[in-house]
């Protein structure tokens, strides 16, 4: 052990109690900055999850047409019933016209791991007990459950039994299954302009998602044409990635590659992701206050350990130690103290994560969970460490510049300070 | 003065410190010379305000001069930089002051140890030996792993004498060494450091107020409002 270490160690028992002050605001600041990171990331990070599992990461949509001359010569024409939308002086086409093309242009992109397309449209569901809107989706089971997690949102019956009734066959929402108080194995019809078709209840599914289980019925791809009347295309082709954090530059890779809308899932759900952002830095902020706290307290701890420990400098200082050992002494006093304390804060705080993931708390829109989400990473510890060390190092200097900068001559005379 | 030979350990020329500010500002030495030869005892002594033991900080490097040259073994210091004077301070000098200050959280062998521990000249186990022999020799050898505060005022200040030997000094400066103790302490605490500097052939400089003490030195020289008389 350095001398200056050795010294550091024995200076820190002279202040016991300040020094435990300034530990326990240390443990306390890095614990509770671990617990509010781990809670605000897992109900940011469940709720992306559930989203990823229900819409996928990219969902490409409308077809883009490079100007409006060349649409308007194409639509004098033609036959074509597509509605043109304008949006920011873009002109697209609503649906996808060829979607087999897309999907397979989709599946050379190297970060893509699956490819659905969906046909879906508003329709009316009558059951006995109640009429009411709903939107179906017409899929392919085999490709849509590589783009979502609707197998593992299953609450119900079986995707057997859905995979095995191409015709009438239908996967409903828990929450408008329970409003038609509809149960597996029960009739419903479907009506949509002049098409009305009797499915039957095969699963029923649950995302979490209330704006999901509350309308959407899925049925097979080539019952949706029928019953919707769309015999080709489909409504938007949904995507999913190996890396999901990639959505962006994927999506924008595409969008100029295939000329079709390219929606992201961090555009898609904007709104939510920056409520969370802001709930995770809010917290983060709030919860630094007692790292300043305890930045606070080791340099008023310090300050007085200097001001106690004038005559051991000029000691130091007429033995042959520099002003850097000085200095280092005191920030080695800082340092101990934060490394015990962040080692025992990340300890309280992974003690506490756990504690508050085990506490019952009942959510069900726009996610489903029974109990407090937490989120398990590595760089919450290391965020809260490196806030601890700049600002518990940074309130060191101070005291500890000051230490290095007393003259011995002046100690011995009385005159400093 | 006469020209500095091998045996001179310290030299000041010409020494001029200021203390205080504006009007509170005192020419505290005003132009001193003095020589230390190896293996003596110099006894510095005067009115209280006189400049003794502002001396002997400027002396012990402890202090910038205002005016004036100090030599540590014919190397001159006074126009070094801090880090200089440092290294010099724990290579070449040692301290006892009036007030021992000993460090309290550590035992007698370890306040003895710390200078050699920041020299670094010697192994951990040299160290401790050396510092063992040192406190046996001010008569602590059965007191080597006692705290600071474990101990009587005569014997930190014995601990103190050792600290300032640790590391060979050719320099020893005391600061009224005796001033704070009794009697027959203040007659141990003297003998000690006459036996050593002879033995070691160290220059000892010691500041006192002590008339018996200050005649048993090899040389006593007197101050008056800032200069020899």
């Amino acid at each position: 052990m350095s001398p200056n270490l050795q010294i550091a160690f024995r200076f820190l028992t002279a202040k016991k109690r300040a020094m435990l002050m300034s530990l326990a605001c240390i443990v306390l600041g890095v614990g509770l900055f671990i617990v509010t990171q781990a809670t605000t990331s897992g109900f940011e990070g469940f709720f992306i999850k559930t989203i990823l599992g229900a819409n996928g990461a990219i969902r490409i949509e409308d077809e883009i047409q490079a100007t409006i001359r060349s649409m308007a010569a194409g639509g004098e024409d033609s036959s074509s019933n597509f509605q043109v939308l304008e949006k920011e002086g873009r002109k697209y086409i609503q649906g996808i016209q060829q979607p087999e093309l897309i999907m397979d242009a989709l599946r050379h992109f190297s970060n893509v791991a699956g490819v659905a397309e969906v046909l879906h449209g508003d329709v009316i569901i009558n059951s006995s007990f109640k009429n009411d809107s709903a939107q179906v989706y017409g899929i392919n089971l085999e490709d849509y459950l590589k783009v979502s997690d609707l197998g593992g949102h299953i609450v119900q019956g079986s995707l057997e039994e859905f995979r095995n009734e191409p015709d009438e066959g239908a996967l409903m929402g828990r929450i408008l299954a329970e409003r038609e108080q509809l149960n597996v194995g029960d009739s419903f019809i479907l009506q949509v302009h002049n098409q009305i078709r009797r499915y039957r209840v095969a699963a029923i599914y649950e995302t979490g998602v209330r704006d999901i289980d509350q309308v959407r019925v899925y049925i097979h791809l080539s019952e949706a044409r029928s019953l919707l009347e769309k015999p080709t295309g489909a409504s938007f082709i949904q995507v999913n990635l190996y890396d999901e954090l990639r959505a962006p530059q994927d999506a924008l890779q595409m969008e100029r590659t295939l000329h079709h809308s390219a929606a992201p899932w961090q555009e898609r759900e904007k709104e939510w992701l920056e409520v969370f952002g802001a709930l995770r830095k809010s917290t983060a902020i709030t919860v630094s206050v007692f790292t300043l706290i305890a930045a606070l307290a080791m340099f008023n701890t310090l300050a007085m350990i200097v001001l106690e420990k004038t005559k051991d400098i000029a000691i130091l200082r007429s033995m042959g130690y520099t002003r850097q050992d000085i200095s280092r002494i005191f920030l080695w006093q800082a340092a101990i103290v934060l490394a015990i304390g962040t080692v025992i804060g990340c300890l309280f705080g992974a003690g506490v994560t756990y504690a508050i993931s085990q506490i019952p708390l009942r959510i069900r829109t726009i996610f489903t969970t029974d109990t407090f989400v937490v989120a398990w990473s590595v760089w919450h510890y290391i965020e809260a460490t490196l806030t601890a060390v700049v600002m518990v190092m940074v309130a060191s200097l101070i005291p500890a510049r000051r230490a290095a900068r007393l003259e011995p001559g002046d100690i011995i005379r009385g005159t400093a300070l | 003065m006469p020209a500095p030979s091998d045996s001179t350990a310290l030299r000041c020329q010409n020494l001029h410190r200021f203390l205080g500010r504006d009007e509170g500002r005192v020419h505290v030495l005003k132009g001193v010379s003095f020589e230390a030869q190896r293996g003596q005892v110099y006894a510095v002594v005067g009115p209280s305000g006189c400049g003794k033991s502002t001396l002997l900080y400027q002396l012990g490097l402890l202090d910038q001069p205002d005016g004036g040259e100090i030599w540590i073994n014919q190397q001159l210091m006074s126009n070094h930089d801090d880090t200089a004077r440092t290294a010099a301070r724990g290579e070449h000098i040692g301290f006892v002051f009036q007030f021992h200050f000993l460090m309290l959280e550590f035992t007698a062998l370890e306040n003895v140890m710390m200078p050699m521990r920041k020299l670094g000249r010697l192994g951990a186990e040299a160290m401790a030996e050396r510092a063992s022999s040192l406190l046996a020799a001010v008569g602590l050898g059965d007191k080597t792993h006692r705290l600071a505060t474990h101990l009587s005022g005569g014997e930190q200040q014995r601990v103190a004498v050792a600290r300032a030997l640790a590391n060979q000094p050719a320099i020893l400066l005391a600061d009224e060494p005796t001033g704070n103790l009794d009697q027959r302490n203040s007659g141990v605490v003297f003998d000690l450091l006459m036996r050593l500097a002879k033995e070691n052939r160290q220059a000892i400089v010691l500041v006192t107020h002590n008339p018996e003490i200050a005649n048993r030195c090899d040389v006593v020289r007197p101050m008056r409002d800032g200069v020899f008389v």
